[in-house]
């Protein structure tokens, strides 16, 4: 049978491009990826517009203070703060799944060399998380300013800061996508890869706000969601880092894990 | 061809490989025999550099597994059980293995109709029977016409059809000139396909020789002897070198002597004989006796005695 005529097949070495073609064709034939990011762009999309549409309604009969605080461009995009764990969840899901289903045999026979299939991983999933989570997010900003401005308590595009807000949303939701890739292969299950991430980002804060506010107040801007949060709002309370160096101490953590994912994925048997 | 050196390796405290030393010639089907749990899986890891190994190497065509440029062409493995993600299609599993090879849809679509697989490309393999799941991970070993094709358990839960469709596969694959190695826990199996024989019990070499040596070697050959003077004739022939078992009164099972030298005896001191039949045993028998003391978990001797039973692993 020619299918199986020795030389039939041209011999191509493994490359990091063709292996980030390989990450492509799984991330995306897998129901899992489709369902992590539709609920990603819901609760980004959703509850941004439910906000906004409580304030619209609300505004006439809201306390002073209560509209001295309010954030036009922070109220859309409040989504972001749930969106977060749906996409370091998918992150995780990226390699925990292929040790729980076994596939992992296939991709290390395959590529045997491993540290690529981390990267292109990384790659493939980052560039699908930014580009998904920026359109929901340039949506639920215009949308939900256009419903504040009944109350012409909306703000533009061109206000200093929004777009870099926009963008570092988008940014920030891609680089905790990669945060629960890292945390995941390390700990090579879901649950596990899940319970750890969650941890971080929603138990570690109330933790730290129990003890005194001299520790607190220095190690609060540092904790990962509220370092990676300065570069998405544009009313920081004093207590956070510059928008760019709170990203770059997140980007820091997510850099953390992989690499110590990388060294471990080389090391360990699978 | 692959070539296992003095390759350890050890899970905790359990070792699951002890200085394993082989080479797997090509052109000729090798079996990789040995009691479930005696090793072989972790063996064909080590050589895929799934595992690494304690020490020792194992290589294939001369160098690691991992140190080939494009691997998959090197060597083609079907994995263990299942080693395909659930939600996604078979079509697609081959796809992503394949381009990270640089291989093409039209190689994919084609090694998808070969194996059998047309109907049901599409469908998540999570979805797949046992018999299909084992047709797709043969897919994926052939998908990059390999070399070296290395199969654990191929046949475990195909029907009759595709086992004899996997026979015939090894024996072609061999005759193209590739190293086929496959591994069993069933002598039977072995015996319809393969040539050469490495035989392993609880991580050892227990064989390694063509499946015809095997028999001679690893059963112990034995003479029945049929006779009214049957006393009579296992004192004549009664000797530190020679067993003799009476089954009944009438009925010996000599070890130790040829059929010929005990009829010579016989016709000697005059002794009637009603049968002397040379003893072969089984391919299966010889496999159980070689292994009687590495089998890891015994069943009952009422099991052993019979047929191994195919195992679900």
């Amino acid at each position: 049978m020619s299918a199986l005529a020795a030389g039939a097949t041209p011999v191509r070495r493994v490359t990091q491009r063709r292996v980030a073609r390989s990450e492509w064709t799984k991330l995306r034939s897998v129901p899992s990826t489709r369902w992590a990011l539709l609920i990603t762009l819901l609760l980004i999309i959703g509850i941004g517009i439910l906000v906004c549409v409580v304030f619209e309604s609300r505004w006439p009969h809201l306390s002073a203070a209560e509209r001295h605080r309010f954030n036009a461009l922070d109220r859309s995009i409040a989504g972001v703060n749930f969106a977060q764990l749906a996409i370091g969840v998918l992150g995780v899901l990226v390699i925990t799944a292929e040790y729980s289903t076994g596939s992992i045999r296939s991709t290390f026979a395959a590529v045997p060399k491993r540290l690529p299939v981390l990267w292109a991983k990384a790659l493939v999933f980052g560039v699908v998380a930014f580009v998904v989570t920026l359109p929901a997010l340039l949506i639920v900003f215009f949308v939900g300013q256009a419903i504040l401005s009944g109350q012409h308590i909306n703000i533009s595009i061109s206000h200093p800061g929004v777009v870099r807000a926009l963008f570092g949303a988008a940014l920030f939701l891609t680089v905790m996508g990669l945060f629960g890739l890292g945390l995941g292969a390390i700990v090579r299950s879901t649950a596990g890869g899940i319970a750890v991430l969650a941890g971080l980002v929603f138990v570690l804060p109330p933790i730290i706000s129990l003890l005194p506010s001299s520790i607190s107040n220095s190690v609060d801007p540092y904790l990962p969601s509220n370092a990676g949060g300065a570069v998405w709002t544009i009313h920081p309370d004093p207590n956070t880092l510059a928008p760019w160096t709170g990203f770059a101490v997140f980007c820091a953590y997510a850099a953390v894990a992989l690499a110590v994912a990388a060294v471990l994925l080389v090391r360990r048997d699978t | 061809m692959i070539e296992v050196a003095h390759v350890t390796k050890r899970y905790g405290s359990t070792v699951a490989v002890r200085d394993l030393t082989f080479t797997v010639p090509p052109g000729i089907v090798t079996g990789f025999l040995g009691p479930n749990g005696a090793g072989k899986s972790t063996t064909m890891r080590l050589i895929l550099g799934l595992d690494a190994p304690d020490s020792g190497t194992a290589r294939v065509a001369g160098k690691l597994y991992r140190d080939h440029p494009a691997p998959l062409h090197e060597c083609g493995a079907l994995l263990e059980a299942r080693s395909v993600h659930p939600g996604r299609s078979a079509y697609n599993h081959l796809l992503a293995l394949a381009q990270t090879h640089g291989i093409g849809r039209a190689r994919v679509d084609e090694l998808i109709d070969m194996v059998g697989l047309a109907k049901v490309a599409r469908k998540k393999a999570g979805t797949f029977s046992l018999g299909m799941g084992q047709r797709l991970g043969i897919a994926s070993a052939l998908l990059a016409d390999p070399n070296v094709v290395m199969f654990d358990e191929p046949v475990n839960g195909l029907d009759p059809e595709g086992i004899l469709w996997v026979r015939h596969l090894l024996r072609r694959l061999a005759s193209e000139g590739r190293t086929v190695f496959v591994s069993s826990h069933l002598m039977s199996e072995m015996a319809q396909t393969a040539e050469h024989l490495i035989v392993i019990g609880r991580g050892q070499l227990l064989a390694d020789m063509s499946v015809d040596e095997f028999v001679r070697n690893a059963s112990k050959q034995s003479v029945r002897v049929r006779s009214p003077q049957a006393a009579r004739l296992k004192e004549l022939i009664a000797s530190p070198d020679v067993t003799v078992q009476a089954h009944h009164q009438s009925v010996l099972e000599v070890v130790g002597l040829s059929s010929e030298q005990i009829g010579e005896i016989a016709a000697e001191n005059e002794v009637v004989l009603h049968e002397l039949t040379p003893q072969q045993a089984s391919l299966e028998e010889a496999f159980m006796e070689l292994t009687r003391e590495e089998v890891e978990f015994h069943a009952d001797a009422q099991a052993l005695a019979g047929e191994p039973q195919e195992a679900v692993t």
